[in-house]
């Protein structure tokens, strides 16, 4: 009994409502503290100096020039790193500061702190670099060729040979390519270093995703324990996987440690796209075999990932993108080879979807391509292939999470469709794909509709422990709720009070500050932090009532098993003596302080073996997506016009941020679609701003229709699976697929369009007829 | 040239001692005069998140030197209500589940009330359009939407 989970009508502000968030009152108000807003007076600035090649020898470095100007207080480089001289997420391979050599544009090479962001300024432009510039490598194949591998991943799965052998087997294939995207967060990369008044250790506030795991990183280049580095959360400005790498913590340390005096670090927008890993950019071949009657009965497949410099977490995403090969779609054989290569381009790691993003407009394009050739609805073709609990995956290990794939597709299928023609009902030129500009004509302006669908892991994998650590205290009616976990806006502030509300029958939940100062929660990624914070918050609650059950029982003579929490209040739920004992828990902890730490883990995976088998994932979460675009295929311009979605969530703690996500995770996907890419010519970034790099716009956007589909996920502590991730995987295809149907109506052949971002020259390129 | 100038921000006089003449208003708010509400996110112009009004105008206070705001009231998002007051529009942020990290959310509450008053019944179009030079990265815009529209609705309701 004590273990049941009363959820009595929902009351307000617990789990399955939409409270407030805490911080939403102080974030409309301005008065929200992101990390760019700590400082204060006497705080210096620092600034770091990067490579302007993407492949340099280092021939001397001369700071004397520096040092030379007014308000400099500190020019720091390699020689000034007293502990470990690298650092990195899996492999610790990318310097502090640059020595001998340097391997891609905006590398490090040295640090200053001076009094003004505009000394500081000066200060790098006149430390002298002399470069022997070298050849860069920059093509992934030549990369490959020459041995330049972080990874390499094969998986060999069922019987090939015998399924491509079948008779009437149809097979289709294509290359596909997925651009660099970048997080683009709003809340630049900014820190604030404070060192300890004996000069013994530091504090850093910092916008991060994972606390615990920057300490580490950072203490071992401090040459300092890590009890000696303290991290507190500084307030985050969004990081979909762009914060979790180490950017300017070690350098702001290490000045505030040099000077004995706090130093503030801000990011401008230009250096942000040099100073944080992006979304590999990819090249995927995929052959796809079926029967005539559309059964996937092979898929090979080829993955290059240019991961840019340095390793990052290069060989988790190639993971990730092998292991999608197949998409939410049974397959029962399969020849998958992975590399991700070692380039001068921009390092790449972490960003919203990791590697599934890549696989996923891969493996829909080429669903789309099989559904022509079979002469098949490709909405038949998905629901005829789409993968159910218990199927085994081509790596495998059996899909055990709860897997409404084919609900996804036909609650995504029966949404409604726009209202509006072409243009709309009141001619306002907005509606028309090039907006305002009246370049589009109603008349040559064309709406095609296009499907995607998609299966997503959710937490780490390959045996990696991503625990995560909750301490909540019970005292007078009031629980306070400790945790590391990163609040980067998804909102997990507000998903810990509900949880807390719920189990421990309170309406106040305090929250104390997010720091180090409690075990590691993990990383705020891999759409983790619900499943993996959240139920170590609720173990964390459930072991304080436990407690307060014990206290209560004794002191009504009631066996604790017997009680539970209906609402605000504790009851004796025992077969003979039901409602007998009804007392408030407010009324219960009066003077009274429970207390108790948990870890949650969840279950243990295991690495790939040779052949690309093994229980590698945690768990999935499914959705499938519907595009409505409208292209002038003269102009080769595109305006989406809706997005349907029906989204795997287990079940929707907080209904309104699973909207949230929902909606934003597609603006990001319609990002990678048609406009956001990263574009570097001869390992040069060439549109580091938002001017030249596009974001959606609220014109961009079109409106989202929403199906939230529940299943209770069993494994799940509360039943809720991740939701960040999955909205903004296949809606990228879902668009590229709409456009292809509208170049189709047009008349011409959209066969070539096998690109993210497709570009206007894209559509203009495709041949007539 | 004098060492300070004087700027009126949410309607009191503050002088601004020893800037150099090229700072932008945005830092001149944040870094010298201490609000630090408008955020700088792009620096060019592009993004809204450090909108603040000059002499009623909706202005990026990046591409603003602080400077040339002389004479002219300045108002931020500190000075649209008392702390713990919001306003409707920045109520129905919190409410409308329009606020994620929060960071553009300053600059989108200043450009929704500058929309508001106005064009006091604004379509969705309008909203989009008067709203598509502040870039959001989180919501997907669809809420905040939803609050601007939730504000048009009561404020018609009651009259206001």
């Amino acid at each position: 009994m004590a273990d049941t989970l009363t959820i009595t009508g929902n009351r307000h502000g617990t789990l399955g409502t939409s409270p407030r968030r805490p911080d939403g009152v102080a974030k409309v108000q301005g008065s929200f503290e992101f990390s760019s807003d700590l400082g204060g007076d006497g705080v210096l600035w620092g600034a770091t100096l990067r490579s302007p090649h993407p492949h340099a020898r280092i021939v001397s470095i001369d700071v004397g020039p520096a040092w030379r100007i007014d308000g400099v207080a500190a020019v720091i480089t390699a020689d000034d790193v007293p502990g470990h001289p690298t650092y990195g997420l899996i492999e610790d391979d990318q310097p502090v500061f640059a020595t001998d050599v340097v391997n891609y544009v905006g590398q490090p090479i040295a640090a200053v702190a001076a009094d003004h962001p505009e000394t500081a300024r000066r200060a790098l432009a006149a430390i002298a670099v002399d470069y022997e510039v070298l050849n860069p490598l920059i093509d992934a194949e030549a990369a490959l060729a020459a041995g330049s591998v972080f990874r390499h991943q094969r998986i060999v799965y069922g019987e090939p040979d015998a399924a491509a052998a079948m008779p009437g087997v149809v097979a289709v294939e294509a290359t596909y390519e997925i651009g660099m995207q970048d997080q683009a967060f709003l809340g630049l990369e900014a820190a604030l270093a404070v060192p300890d008044s004996g000069g013994g250790g530091v504090e850093l506030y910092v916008a991060t995703q994972w606390l615990h795991e920057d300490r580490k990183q950072i203490a071992a280049c401090l040459g300092l324990a890590e009890e000696q580095v303290r991290l507190v959360l500084g307030g985050v400005g969004g990081a979909f996987g762009a914060r979790e790498d180490i950017s300017l913590q070690v350098h702001c340390c290490l000045l505030a440690l040099r000077l004995g005096r706090p130093v503030k670090m801000h990011y401008s927008r230009h250096e942000s796209f040099l100073g944080h890993v992006h979304r590999h950019p990819a090249n995927i071949w995929m052959k796809h075999w079926a029967t005539p009657d559309g059964d996937i009965v092979r898929i090979d497949a080829r993955f290059v990932l240019d991961g840019g410099a340095y390793a990052s977490t290069s060989e988790a995403v190639l993971l990730n993108a092998i292991t999608h090969t197949q998409g939410p779609y049974r397959c029962p054989s399969a020849v998958v080879d992975g590399y991700a290569v070692r380039t001068n381009h921009l390092p790449c790691g972490a960003m919203r979807g990791f590697g599934v993003v890549q696989a996923c407009y891969a493996h829909e394009s080429q669903m789309d391509l099989l559904a022509e050739a079979l002469g098949i609805d490709p909405v038949e073709l998905r629901l005829r292939n789409a993968i159910r609990t218990g199927d085994e995956l081509i790596h495998g290990q059996v899909m055990d999470s709860v897997a409404p794939v084919e609900r996804c597709i036909r609650e995504t299928v029966a949404l409604p469709f726009p209202d509006e023609p072409v243009g709309g009902h009141d001619g306002d030129p907005l509606r028309l794909p090039g907006g305002a500009g009246r370049t589009a004509d109603t008349q040559h302006v064309y709406r095609g509709i296009g499907y995607g669908v998609s299966m997503k892991n959710l937490m780490y994998s390959e045996g990696f422990d991503d625990y995560s650590t909750a301490r909540v205290r019970l005292a007078d009616g009031v629980a306070a709720v400790k945790f590391a976990t990163a609040e980067v806006g998804q909102g997990f502030v507000m998903l810990a009070q509900q949880i807390a509300r719920t189990v421990l029958g309170v309406d106040e939940v305090v929250l104390d500050r997010i720091d180090t100062d409690v075990g590691s929660a993990g990383s705020t990624s891999a759409s983790r932090q619900t499943w993996m914070s959240g139920g170590a918050v609720e173990a964390a609650c459930r072991a304080v009532r436990e407690r307060l059950f014990e206290h209560v029982g004794a002191a009504h003579g009631i066996d604790p098993l017997r009680l539970a929490i209906d609402g605000t209040d504790i009851v004796d739920l025992g077969v003979d003596t039901p409602g007998e004992l009804r007392i408030s828990v407010v009324e219960a902890t009066a003077g009274l302080v429970f207390d108790e730490t948990l870890e949650y883990h969840h279950r243990p995976t295991e690495r790939l073996d040779h052949n690309g088998q093994g229980n590698c994932h945690t768990a999935w979460a499914f959705v499938a997506h519907r595009a409505v675009v409208d292209v002038d295929p003269d102009l080769g311009l595109v305006k989406v016009v809706q997005v349907a979605t029906a989204q795997d969530v287990g079940v929707a703690l907080n209904p309104l941020s699973v909207v949230g996500q929902i909606e934003g995770g597609i603006a990001q996907g319609l990002g990678l679609a048609v406009m956001e890419e990263i574009v570097q010519i001869d390992g040069r970034i060439r549109n580091a701003s938002f001017t030249d790099y596009l974001l959606p716009t609220m014109l961009d956007m079109p409106p989202v229709v929403a199906s939230i589909v529940e299943e209770y996920e069993p494994q799940a502590p509360l039943g809720a699976k991740g939701v960040g991730e999955p909205p903004c995987i296949s809606v990228t295809p879902a668009i590229a697929a709409a456009i292809r149907d509208a170049v189709r109506q047009a008349g011409r052949d959209p066969s070539t369009l096998n690109r993210v971002p497709v570009r206007p020259t894209d559509i203009v390129a495709c041949p007539h007829g | 040239m004098p060492e300070f100038f004087t700027l009126n921000v949410n309607g009191v006089d503050r002088e601004v001692q020893d800037a150099w003449l090229g700072e932008s208003l945005l830092y001149v708010l944040r870094e010298r005069l201490g609000l630090v509400a408008a955020k700088g996110a792009c620096e060019q112009g592009e993004c809204g998140s450090c909108s603040v009004e000059v002499g009623g105008e909706l202005v990026c206070s990046c591409l603003v030197l602080a400077a040339s705001a002389v004479g002219q009231p300045v108002r931020t998002v500190e000075g649209l209500a008392e702390p713990a007051a919001p306003t409707d529009v920045q109520q129905a942020f919190v409410d409308a589940g329009a606020v994620q990290c929060g960071f553009c959310t300053p600059g989108l509450v200043m450009a929704s009330h500058h929309l508001l008053d106005t064009n006091p019944e604004p379509t969705e179009m309008e909203i989009r359009e008067a709203l598509s030079g502040n870039i959001c990265r989180c919501t997907g815009y669809g809420r905040i939407i939803e609050a601007v529209q939730q504000v048009a609705v009561s404020r018609g309701a009651s009259g206001g």
